[in-house]
């Protein structure tokens, strides 16, 4: 069995000839926390996009556990273990917040087209929703609905939701962005906890939570691979700095 | 931890079937003043109201818990009477069979249509449904067996099951009435079901259902068939109680009349299209001396209720409930 989870060869997406993603050749080790980074505009959520299938890539391949995956549709690739968030904190609002995660426990029971059977058939699975929710600190809010939590743990709920699922691999879309200093130290403390045995990719624009949770970091810019090393590989590179500075970040 | 208790916690409304609540009490009471109205009411008007009002839920299953808005429902509705309507009358069938085969009809034509369809997303969704019911509607006008313009003409109301004689006004209300009670519990159910939380995880964030491995198509597809299903069961009751299956019922203005209808009464509430069905059947009817002007009357309505009342009569009943506690 490869060390590598997620390959990705020649990965390109072109829009009506601007090039987002230009020919991304990704490694990802199984059970690292891969941090993919760099300004904006760099390709870094179309990359996301393209791994998980939302995007059809224009050109190259990807590989999930030495399977070809290029040409699969996004939910079968849920099915195989690798479950995504979004850059928008993706929950379904006018579900409760037990009904949120439970939507996601529902799938394995195999009786999703079952429509002329009761919900109180789903009721078996609160208990483990329950467990889930009390993880990321939300078994309170179990019978709110998810439209009435606050931002940070909206977020903390599509956590809980894709960890349900019980995924091989998370890829994460910008985890923290737009949060608070507290929310964030709680979503990279949940985010360390739901790492064992698994293995992440995440997009992510704060450089400290990368630096504290990221094993290995591809910096992208102008849609290809400007380095990629650890944390202090990368920030040293003068490539990198002058990347960021460019485009205002530090 | 139980169910039960999670719903106290959060201060959500229970609402599961079998739970003996408030729904449950409010429920009970509307049937049994279903049960006494013909006492106080013609009840040729209120079968009307039931089968217009069993064809407003089917639509709202569709748009109410799977978003997506069909701009053709008429061509279930009109379509299976055509079908049944010709089946009691040319084929000489008996009232059940009729029903059944104007259902089965609906249904297929809800496959076929919601394979083409189902790809396409809000507006083009809608265009894509008005197409096609418009094509089917120049299909029942040149086909000779929907007598065009007439329509079919002294459908026979035979006995249900070869005892239940329908041809009296208020036998033929109670048996309208259990097909509607059959169509209701039907809804009901499929809203409070494993297929229904993914429907409803669906018309939240169809990204994120796709993220946790649901093949949304295919669950839009069947919310879709059912749909059709349950609206061709409405067509085909409609024409054994009017004994005449006509144009009307497959023109685009059926597919409007249906959305407002939904609208009016509250869009992805389980009464509201029962409401508003009662709301613009008792204008049309009531309203009748006015002529033309009803459809003036109906269009002010509906942009009040859209401005205004933006949820609907049950909707807004609902939020005030809410509000209260």
């Amino acid at each position: 069995m490869s060390d590598y989870i997620i390959e990705t060869s020649g990965l390109t997406k072109s829009f009506k000839g601007f090039t987002a993603v230009n020919g991304v050749d990704l490694r990802i080790r199984r059970g690292a926390i891969h941090a993919l980074i760099g300004p904006n505009g760099a390709g870094k959520t179309t990359c996301f996009n393209l791994i998980t299938k939302f995007l059809e890539p224009s050109e190259g391949r990807i590989l999930y556990k030495g399977e070809d995956i290029t040409r699969m549709k996004p939910a079968d690739i849920a099915r195989l273990g690798m479950v995504r968030s979004f850059q928008i904190s993706a929950t379904f609002p006018h579900l409760t917040v037990l009904e949120n995660v439970r939507v996601a426990l529902q799938r394995p029971l195999g009786t999703a087209f079952f429509f002329w059977r009761s919900e109180t058939s789903l009721d078996g699975l609160n208990d483990r929703a329950m467990q889930l929710l009390d993880e990321v600190g939300l078994a309170e809010f179990a019978g709110a609905q998810a439209a009435s939590l606050s931002y940070g743990r909206k977020r903390a709920l599509e956590l809980a939701t894709t960890v349900a699922l019980d995924p091989e691999v998370l890829l994460l879309d910008e985890p923290t962005s737009g949060m608070g200093r507290e929310d964030i130290e709680r979503i990279t403390s949940l985010i360390k906890r739901v790492a064992v045995n698994r293995t992440i990719l995440m997009v992510e624009h704060n450089l400290s939570v990368v630096s504290e949770l990221s094993d290995r970091i591809t910096v992208l810019a102008r849609g290809q691979i400007l380095a990629e090393g650890s944390y202090l590989e990368v920030s040293s590179n003068p490539e990198v700095v002058d990347a960021y500075m460019g485009s205002g970040h530090a | 931890m139980k169910r039960t208790d999670i719903n106290t916690a959060g201060g959500s409304p229970a609402q599961g079937p079998g739970r003996f609540n408030s729904s449950t009490i409010l429920y009970l009471v509307l049937l049994a003043l279903a049960l006494v109205a013909p006492a106080v009411l013609y009840p040729i008007f209120l079968v009307k109201v039931l089968c217009v009002a069993l064809f407003a839920l089917a639509f709202n299953l569709l748009i109410g818990y799977g978003g997506l808005l069909s701009f053709g429902h008429a061509m279930f509705f009109g379509g299976a009477s055509y079908i049944t309507g010709h089946a009691m009358l040319v084929w000489g069938w008996p009232t059940e069979l009729g029903i059944l085969v104007g259902v089965v009809f609906s249904t297929l034509l809800g496959v076929v249509a919601g394979l083409i369809a189902i790809r396409r997303q809000g507006i083009y969704f809608a265009m894509v449904t008005l197409a096609l019911a418009q094509m089917v509607y120049f299909i029942f006008l040149q086909m000779p067996f929907t007598g065009g313009e007439d329509g079919i003409q002294n459908v026979p109301r035979r006995a249900v099951f070869g005892f239940i004689d329908i041809a009296n006004d208020t036998t033929l209300y109670y048996v309208v009435l259990t097909i509607f009670v059959f169509g209701f519990l039907f809804i009901y159910r499929t809203i409070h079901s494993p297929f229904g939380q993914v429907l409803k995880a669906i018309r939240e964030n169809e990204d994120r259902a796709t993220s946790l491995g649901y093949h949304t198509t295919r669950f839009k597809l069947l919310a879709f068939v059912l749909s059709a299903g349950l609206a061709g069961l409405a067509g085909a009751t409609k024409v054994v109680v009017f004994q005449i299956a006509t144009l009307t019922d497959v023109t685009w203005q059926m597919s409007g009349e249906v959305v407002l209808m939904t609208l009016v009464g509250g869009l992805g509430t389980v009464f509201g299209p029962v409401v508003g069905a009662a709301i613009i059947i008792t204008m049309q009817d009531y309203l009748a001396t006015f002529g033309e002007w009803v459809l003036v009357i109906q269009g002010v309505t509906f942009v009040i209720m859209v401005s205004l009342f933006r949820r609907g009569v049950v909707g807004e009943i609902a939020a005030l409930i809410n509000r209260v506690r």
